[in-house]
This record gives structure tokens, C-alpha cells and sequence, in this order.
């Protein structure tokens, strides 16, 4: 059953199993039948855990949405709550409890389970409105790093990027290290780490500290991995904005959009003309037209930052341009959005006078002509033509190293480096002949499908010396990408 | 429910399986298919009598996307600190232990893939050992361990406690120097639920002139208290704080967010009002000037129509009565709007389009196509006509427009205009193949027989026979130019 996680290099099954543990035992410690109410967008990462059968094995009997009102009958002893850490969640769990009628015999019991943390936050505004008491179990499920597949793991984590680099909030990268504790202390301490970006310098720092005040964590089990690559998203803002060309990519990007083939393929053009440096620094016909016939925000929002991107920044005038017919067609109020963009590195203004972008795109190889989707020799091929940064850094951090690519490392923002983790001794991984090695990818902000079939198409690849295993904060595409940093608009109904 | 299996649908698409591989032994479609029975099956459990219960979307966030909040760990591992807490030993069996000498398995075969490994019963008792730490990052513990009822740990200590999960009362850190230990050892500890606490704690006993000086040398604590501040919506101090640090732009965002929250529209009008003078940069500027001027000119049309509507002596209403308020419409929506209601009014109205077009300095392109999507939706073509025509100063007429004239087409297209006032406009479409295409495509029959008799490409014209009727005028005019 288990098969898809234990077909890749490294068993992730471990990593399932071990989480599957902690929820039976939380069950069990709610003794008798029960009844969970679901924050809705758990069931998702918990599907991939467990199923309904090892629920009702612990006594599961009844499952609910969470919300508002009072909570539907059902003849249970216990009723848990299943929620993240959010406030707006606290009023609604509030509100089920305060209307639980407690003349009815018999009572049910209380609990509440905090995913993937507790929260003080929460927990001081349940007391506030006089809840608190009314829990017996107050516990946490961590549930950080989640097997998708056999080389995939995600944190599925949407505000990861927009609180890294818009709010300067670095809680996503503290769980990050977490999450990577917990592999090494199911696989191993990983001896070798190295990163590009911001993000990737605090979460290595969080490691070796969290490693040093926890010296209990040696372990000797034979490291899985040989190196940790820590990327941030904005060393490749790229990448997300364009169309993805796989199969699943595709699938992903474009599934509930009612595009017409033509607009799709006009769409396309687009965007592979800014990637080979077509005009980027001009106002773009296509996307006035888009606007003018009011197409989706988001598409427009995705074509200006591509372009922006692919220019190093837009100059003023083609900014503002674009600015003022965007708030001028979609309403005013979408200022704060594009704020954010420009904030994210997104949508900006060209400081530097510098394109940056077509060195790189060239010592890189990141646009490469004579692609072939059917028999394709590079990565290039998840994007028809263009090889996603992020991958092309990988690939090259492997062989020959990034020493070669200094100067180019340099223009991409944030810090870069390497750390050595100290193994205990005899514990050194002696390589057989031709065993490849295995690298943790981990993309901080997110990843996207095309990168994650560009990687392994480097796995597969024979002479490649070395397979990957990719671990997210979260699974993108560009829309959903763009969606979580744009403001929220509705006001709060409560 | 069905918001929820829609979004249930688009988280599930967001997260399949395998991509593009060379040897695809493994049947994703059925690892997807049983995963996909899990969440499904999630969702048949759920009650779901109460269907006529308002689904409320808790923060106009689609389901599908987490904001994770402030968190807070509860490590089981030991320190130098604290080796002798028993309760290590009580909470140890949650995780696999792991042992000090490699099993009778071997471990790095354990981990290589595709091998069929033991079933994990046989994993976990291959690892496990008495004696051997464990090492997990959460554990939960017996609720008495969260109380704290020692009085003297240290600054440090406190923090290490709190990273644990255990409640500890911060009031005995009255000094100024003590508090600031505290805040400097939680953020060294990264912990975000822990930062929280003490901010709590600062925020309330200190004064919020040191509190705000503190917070200037320190970025990660003050990021916290903002995202803090803005999740409790403690708007004000908020503002304060900014102010403060002297961030005046996000101070002007900030406040200017707000504007969501009211939804009168006179007091969201009087709000926008007061933003005005907030420290924007000079373009952000000029677009809160137009937010306000705009809703203060909707307030005025939407009221002076509502009561031409009531009184039902306005033809164009009556005809097309108003599906919704113009209130809180973008500007571009307005003006359509305006097109569609007001069209022949003077530039003097506020409800005016021309009034609309200077007032926002809208540029003639936008306008052209706006004021073109509007008329042809009530089938005007002299209106239509108007709009692209010019007169010299000889007086001679000709058409015009700031777009391509294949827009105009397709928005006539698009408004099912007769093919009489369609051919006129394909007839002015500059590109020679767009052209025919469109001609060709709307069957504007004169214009394909024109544009090919230019071309002198007699082939194409007898191929085009076949496409018009049997003694028509067109089959004649074809004939006509073939024959001389």
C-alpha cells in the first residue's frame, strides 16, 4: 500500500509510519467513541497519512466540517477538534463549544488538536472567551515534512514565501529545520550542506544550532543523504511565472481555467519571448489586450512579473503604465497587492539601470534552442526550451561544483555557502563504485512540478552520479503562487 | 459542500503524483486512485445535514491555503540544562527509538529503494532498544508538566522551558534588563510561539516609547510584533508602531487596508477622503485620489439612477433595467456603465462619459473600446459609427481608431452585430490575411470578393464561389470580375 514511498532512493515510508504513531496514540489517549471535527483544509495532508480505516480503528465514528454553530448530533463520548493554529478557527471552535447544550446527557467530552503546532496565541484567545477549561487534551500533531511521493516531500505551508520575504517572518524556516532534524534522525545526519539565499543561510544556521543544543541527537544510523542543497524561491523567481510544459505541470496550471486553445498558445508566445529577452523592456501588446478585455487578474499579475523578472525590473514609466491600467480596470484597492508584488521582488522598478537576467541566462544555458520534448537531453524540456534556474544550479552544484559559476551566483540575491556536519566516526559514507549520490533539495517558498520532473529527469539520467530527493515548503504553480500574495480583499465575516 | 469538494478537487489536482519518467513501472493510477479514496473517503464521513447553513469563508481565504500562525514546539529532547527530567522516560515511546549498534537488518539496505522491505512492524522492531534516546521534536506530555510553578530560572532558562510547551509566568522579570535578555534568548531560539509570548508580556508592562526603542535595534522581534499585530488587528498601535519607526509608506498601506472593512459606502467615502494626505509615493498617490474621487462620483450617479429607475420615466432603464449598483465598481466598469446609461449626456454631468474620460484622464484607447463594447451592446451602430469617425479640415470624413480595427470587429462580433455593420469595419482591418480571415470567417462576402480582386489572385476568387449562394448579387460581382 505503501509502495509509491518506498519506490525511490531513500524510504520514506519511515517518515509516514512515524507520523501515523503519534495520531494513534492521540486517538487512544481519547478514550472511547469519538467524533473529529475537521479544519477543511487538513483533510488534505491527513489523507496522505492515513486513511478513514485507521480512524475508525481508534474508535473514529464520526467526521465533521468545522463550522459555526452548533455542533450536529451524534451519540459520541468524545469530539476533537482537528485545527490549525488560527485565530479566525479559535472563534468558530468557540463558538461550537459555547453552544454545546450541556443538559444533555451523555456529555460529551472536549479535545482539541493543534496542526502542526500549538499555538499560545490561540490557546490565550480561547481562554479569553472562557474555552480553555473546557478541553481535556490540548495537544499538537506535528506534521512538517509530509511524504507525497517517494522523492517528494512538502510542508504544504502556503504563506511560507509571503511570510519569509514579505514579512520578514522566519517562523515557516524554523519548522523547515525542524522538519530536517527529524529526517536526519530518521536517515541520518546529512555531512554535507550548501545554499543560495537568505532563507537558506537562517535555516542552516537553525540547524547546527538546534544540533548543538541537542547533542542527545547523534545518532548511527548510516546517512541516507550525502548532501542538503537549500534554495531560496526568489534565487529563481522565474521559474513559478511561466507556463509549465509537463504533462502534470500542465495538468496543475491549468485546471479550472477556461482558457481557449488560441489564447493559451498567444499566452505562450508571450512568455517565451520575455524568457529569451524579447522586449522586455517595453509595454507588451498582448497583455494590454488582455487587460483591456479584463482577463483573469492573476494571468495579468503572472505576465507583468515575468516580464519585470526577465528585465531585472521594469523602468519607471512601463511600471506605471501598467500599474494604472491594472487598478484602473480591476478597482483601486489592488494597489496593496501590487505593493506586495513590488516588496516580493516580483514587480518592481529597475534600480540598478542593469539587466542582470540575460548574463545569467546565458553563462547558465538556461534558454537552450534545439530542444526535444519527445527525447529530451536536458532539462530544458519542462519549459520547451528553457531550464528552470533552480534545477540548472542544482545541476551544476554536482558537477563541477559552483566555484565555476561564481560570478553568476553573485547577481542571484542572497548569500551562498557551504557547511560540513560533523559524522561520528565510522559512520563516513564509503560511496560503492558507481552508487550514485543522493541530494535533499530543498526549496524554501515553494517548488513547482516542472522542477521537480526536471530533477528527476536528473535522477534518471545514466552517468548523472546522483539522485534527488526534493522537499518543499510548499507545491506551487504560479497561480497559486501569485494567489497567496495577493491581499485579501473580502472583509473578515466575523 | 459542494465549495468544499470543488476546492477538495483543486487541492487534489494540486498535488499528484509522478511526472515525466523514462521507465514507468509503477501504476501511479492506482497509488493515485487509493491516496485519492483516502481523501474521498474523508469526505463521505462528513455529516452534512446542515447544508442550508451559510458556508462562511472564514477569511475570504479559499480553502486550500494556510496561513501558518505563530507556533509553538514541544521538544522531548534532552539538554545540558535539564538530563534529568523524568518525564523524558514517560513520553519516549512515541517515536521509533533508534539503536546504538546496527541491526541484524542492514541499514543502508533498508534504505535502498525498490527492495520490498519488511512490513514496519518488523522495521520498528528491528530498531527498537530499550535505553537508546530517542530523539523527536514533539512529544506531548501529561498536562501538570505545562504548569510552572518554580520561581527562579533564569531568563535563559525560561525561554529553554517555554520552547518545551510549558506555560511559565514571565511576571517576575521586572527589570528592564531582565525583559530584554528574555526577548533577545527567545529570538535566538527562533521559536516563533515563544517570541510571541514575551511580546505579550512586553507589550503589557512596558511603556511604548521604551518598548518601540527596543524594538528598533532588534528586526526579527519587531517583524513579529507586526505580523502579531496585524493577525489580532490591534490596528492602532500598530500604526503607532510604524510611525514610529518612521515607515511611512507602509504606515499609508496599512491604513488605507482598512478601507475594506467598512462597508457603508458614505463612511467609506469619508475614509478614502481622509487617506488623501497619507505619505504614499506620488503615484500611489494620485491612485487613492482617484479611489476617492470615483466612489464619491458612484454615490452620486447610483442615487441620482436609482431614482430614475423608481420613477420609470427613463426609457433606458426601463429597457434595461440595472442588474447591480455602480457603488465600489472599478473605473473601467464605471465608465462602460456610464456608456450604456449616459451616454449622450454633456460633458457637464458627473454621470457623463466624457466627464468620466477627463476627470481620470482615461486614455482614448480604453476609452474607445469601452464606449464601442457598450454601444454595440445596444446594437447602436450610428453611435458606433460616430466613434471612429473623423472629419478633416477639408471636411472630408474617414474612419479611424486608436486600436486595431480587427478589435472592433471582434467586439462587434461578439455583440452578434448584422453582417451589414461588420463588413464595414472588416473592410478597415490593415492587415491583408487578418482580414480575409475575418472576412472570410463573419462571412462578409463583399469584402473577401474585394480584398482578392486587389490581390488579383483569381484563384482564390473562383474557389470563393462556392461559398456564396447560387445567384446571388455576390455570385454576380464575382462573376463580374472574373469576366473582365
Amino acid at each position: 500500500m505503501a509502495a509509491h514511498l518506498s519506490s525511490g532512493r531513500v524510504n520514506l515510508t519511515a517518515l509516514r509510519e512515524a507520523g501515523r504513531r503519534e495520531l494513534r496514540e492521540f486517538l487512544d489517549k481519547c478514550a472511547g467513541s469519538k467524533a473529529i471535527v475537521w479544519d477543511e483544509y487538513l483533510t488534505g495532508p491527513f489523507g496522505l497519512i492515513a486513511q478513514y480505516s485507521l480512524l475508525k480503528e481508534h474508535e473514529v465514528e464520526k467526521m465533521f466540517t468545522l463550522k459555526p454553530g452548533r455542533l450536529p448530533q451524534a451519540d459520541v463520548k468524545n469530539v476533537i477538534f482537528f485545527v490549525r493554529p488560527k485565530l479566525e478557527l479559535m472563534d468558530i471552535v468557540t463558538d461550537n463549544v459555547l453552544r454545546e447544550d450541556r443538559g444533555r446527557s451523555p456529555q460529551r467530552d472536549f479535545h482539541i488538536l493543534f496542526v502542526p503546532r500549538r499555538s499560545l496565541l490561540c490557546e490565550q484567545w480561547l481562554k479569553e472567551q472562557g474555552v480553555l477549561g473546557s478541553f481535556i487534551h490540548r495537544e499538537q500533531y506535528s506534521l512538517d515534512l509530509i511524504p507525497f511521493d517517494g522523492d517528494l516531500l512538502s510542508m504544504e505551508s502556503e504563506s511560507a514565501f509571503k511570510e519569509c520575504y514579505l514579512e520578514s517572518d522566519q517562523t515557516s524556516l524554523y519548522h523547515a529545520a525542524k522538519g530536517l532534524m527529524t529526517l536526519q534522525a530518521l536517515y541520518g545526519t546529512i555531512p554535507q550542506i550548501f545554499g543560495k539565499g537568505e532563507c537558506a543561510r537562517h535555516v542552516a544556521n537553525m540547524m547546527i544550532r538546534m544540533k548543538r543544543e541537542f547533542p542527545g541527537s547523534q545518532n548511527s544510523i548510516f546517512p541516507v543523504f550525502d548532501t542538503l542543497l537549500l534554495l531560496d524561491r526568489n534565487v529563481d523567481l522565474l521559474t513559478p511565472l511561466a507556463t509549465q510544459l509537463t504533462y502534470e505541470g500542465l495538468i496543475d496550471e491549468i485546471y479550472g481555467i477556461q482558457n481557449t486553445s488560441e489564447d493559451f498558445f498567444d499566452n505562450l508566445t508571450v512568455e517565451q519571448e520575455f524568457m529569451s529577452g524579447i522586449d522586455t523592456d517595453k509595454v507588451n501588446n498582448y497583455i494590454e489586450d488582455c487587460i483591456a478585455q479584463k482577463h483573469p487578474l492573476i494571468k495579468i499579475l503572472r505576465l507583468v512579473c515575468l516580464q519585470s523578472v526577465c528585465n531585472s525590473g521594469l523602468k519607471q514609466k512601463v511600471l506605471d503604465h501598467y500599474k494604472r491600467e491594472i487598478l484602473q480596470t480591476y478597482g483601486y484597492e489592488h494597489i496593496l497587492t501590487l505593493n506586495n508584488l513590488e516588496k516580493a521582488g516580483l514587480l518592481k522598478p529597475q534600480t540598478s539601470g542593469r539587466n542582470n537576467y540575460p548574463t545569467i541566462r546565458k553563462t547558465l544555458r538556461l534558454w537552450m534552442d534545439d530542444v526535444n520534448e519527445q527525447n529530451p537531453n536536458d532539462i530544458s524540456y519542462v519549459y520547451s526550451g528553457y531550464a528552470p534556474l533552480s534545477v540548472r544550479l542544482a545541476q551544476l552544484l554536482a558537477r563541477p561544483g559552483w566555484r565555476s559559476i561564481e560570478e553568476v551566483l553573485k547577481m542571484l540575491p542572497g548569500p551562498h555557502f557551504e557547511e560540513r556536519q560533523q559524522l561520528p566516526t565510522g559512520l563516513q559514507k564509503k560511496r560503492q563504485h558507481g552508487e550514485n549520490r543522493v541530494t535533499l533539495v530543498f526549496f524554501l517558498g515553494g517548488v513547482t512540478y516542472a522542477e521537480i520532473a526536471a530533477l528527476r529527469f536528473l535522477s534518471q539520467m545514466e552517468d548523472g552520479g546522483t539522485e534527488y530527493v526534493i522537499a518543499t515548503t510548499k507545491l506551487i504553480n504560479g497561480t497559486s503562487w501569485i494567489k497567496s500574495l495577493m491581499e485579501k480583499l473580502e472583509p473578515a465575516p466575523f | 459542500m459542494s465549495r468544499a469538494r470543488a476546492d477538495e478537487e483543486e487541492y487534489w489536482h494540486s498535488s499528484k503524483f509522478r511526472a515525466f519518467t523514462f521507465d514507468d513501472e509503477d501504476d501511479e493510477l492506482s497509488q493515485l486512485k487509493e491516496s485519492k479514496r483516502a481523501v474521498n473517503s474523508l469526505r463521505d464521513i462528513v455529516d452534512d445535514d446542515d447544508d442550508d447553513l451559510e458556508r462562511v469563508s472564514w477569511s475570504g481565504e479559499p480553502v486550500g491555503s494556510i496561513s501558518w500562525s505563530i507556533k509553538e514546539t514541544a521538544s522531548s529532547s534532552t539538554s545540558s540544562l535539564e538530563g534529568q527530567d523524568s518525564s523524558l522516560q514517560r513520553g519516549s515511546s512515541s517515536y521509533a527509538a533508534f539503536p546504538k549498534q546496527v541491526s541484524s537488518y542492514s541499514l543502508s539496505s533498508l534504505f535502498k529503494g525498490r527492495n520490498k522491505l519488511p512490513s514496519f512492524q518488523s522495521l520498528s522492531d528491528a530498531l527498537s532498544d530499550t535505553g537508546v534516546k530517542n530523539y523527536a521534536p514533539e512529544l506531548r506530555r501529561p498536562k501538570a508538566e505545562y504548569k510552572d510553578y518554580s520561581s527562579d530560572w533564569s531568563p535563559k532558562d525560561t525561554v529553554r522551558r517555554m520552547q518545551r510547551g510549558k506555560v511559565c509566568s514571565l511576571e517576575r522579570f521586572r527589570s528592564l534588563q531582565d525583559k530584554l535578555v528574555l526577548l533577545d534568548e527567545a529570538v535566538a531560539g527562533h521559536d516563533g510561539n515563544v517570541i510571541t509570548a514575551v511580546l505579550i508580556f512586553l507589550k503589557r508592562t512596558l511603556r511604548r516609547e521604551i518598548l518601540f526603542r527596543e524594538l528598533e535595534v532588534r528586526q526579527v522581534a519587531l517583524c513579529h510584533l507586526i505580523h502579531f499585530l496585524k493577525e489580532t488587528g490591534e490596528q492602532k498601535l500598530l500604526l503607532d508602531l510604524l510611525r514610529f519607526l518612521d515607515k511611512t509608506e507602509e504606515v499609508a498601506l496599512s491604513q488605507y487596508r482598512e478601507h475594506l472593512n467598512i462597508q457603508d459606502v458614505e463612511k467609506r467615502r469619508e475614509f478614502l477622503k481622509g487617506c488623501i494626505g497619507l505619505p504614499f509615493s506620488a503615484e500611489d498617490t494620485s491612485h487613492i485620489q482617484d479611489h476617492y474621487t470615483l466612489l464619491e462620483r458612484q454615490i452620486i450617479i447610483e442615487a441620482n439612477d436609482r431614482h430614475l429607475e423608481t420613477a420609470g420615466q427613463s426609457e433606458i432603464f426601463r429597457k434595461y433595467p440595472r442588474k447591480a449598483s455602480i457603488l465600489n465598481m472599478p473605473l473601467v466598469t464605471t465608465l462602460f456603465y456610464s456608456c450604456f446609461y449616459h451616454y449622450t449626456e454633456a460633458e457637464g454631468t458627473f454621470s457623463s462619459p466624457t466627464n468620466l474620460k477627463k476627470t481620470f484622464k482615461i486614455p482614448d484607447k480604453q476609452y474607445v473600446l469601452t464606449a464601442l463594447a457598450a454601444r454595440a451592446k445596444l446594437r447602436a451602430w450610428d453611435d458606433v459609427d460616430a466613434l471612429f469617425t473623423t472629419k478633416n479640415w477639408l471636411g472630408y470624413t474617414k474612419k479611424k481608431a486608436p486600436v486595431g480595427f480587427h478589435r472592433v470587429v471582434e467586439i462587434l462580433q461578439r455583440n452578434n452585430a448584422p453582417v451589414q455593420v461588420l463588413q464595414e469595419y472588416v473592410r478597415l482591418v490593415e492587415d491583408v490575411e487578418t482580414r480575409l480571415n475575418l472576412a472570410t470567417k463573419y462571412k462578409c462576402h463583399d469584402v473577401v470578393i474585394e480584398t482578392y480582386r486587389d490581390l488579383k489572385d483569381r484563384i482564390q476568387l473562383t474557389a470563393y464561389k462556392c461559398k456564396v449562394e447560387r445567384g446571388s448579387a455576390e455570385e454576380e460581382k464575382i462573376n463580374s470580375i472574373l469576366n473582365n
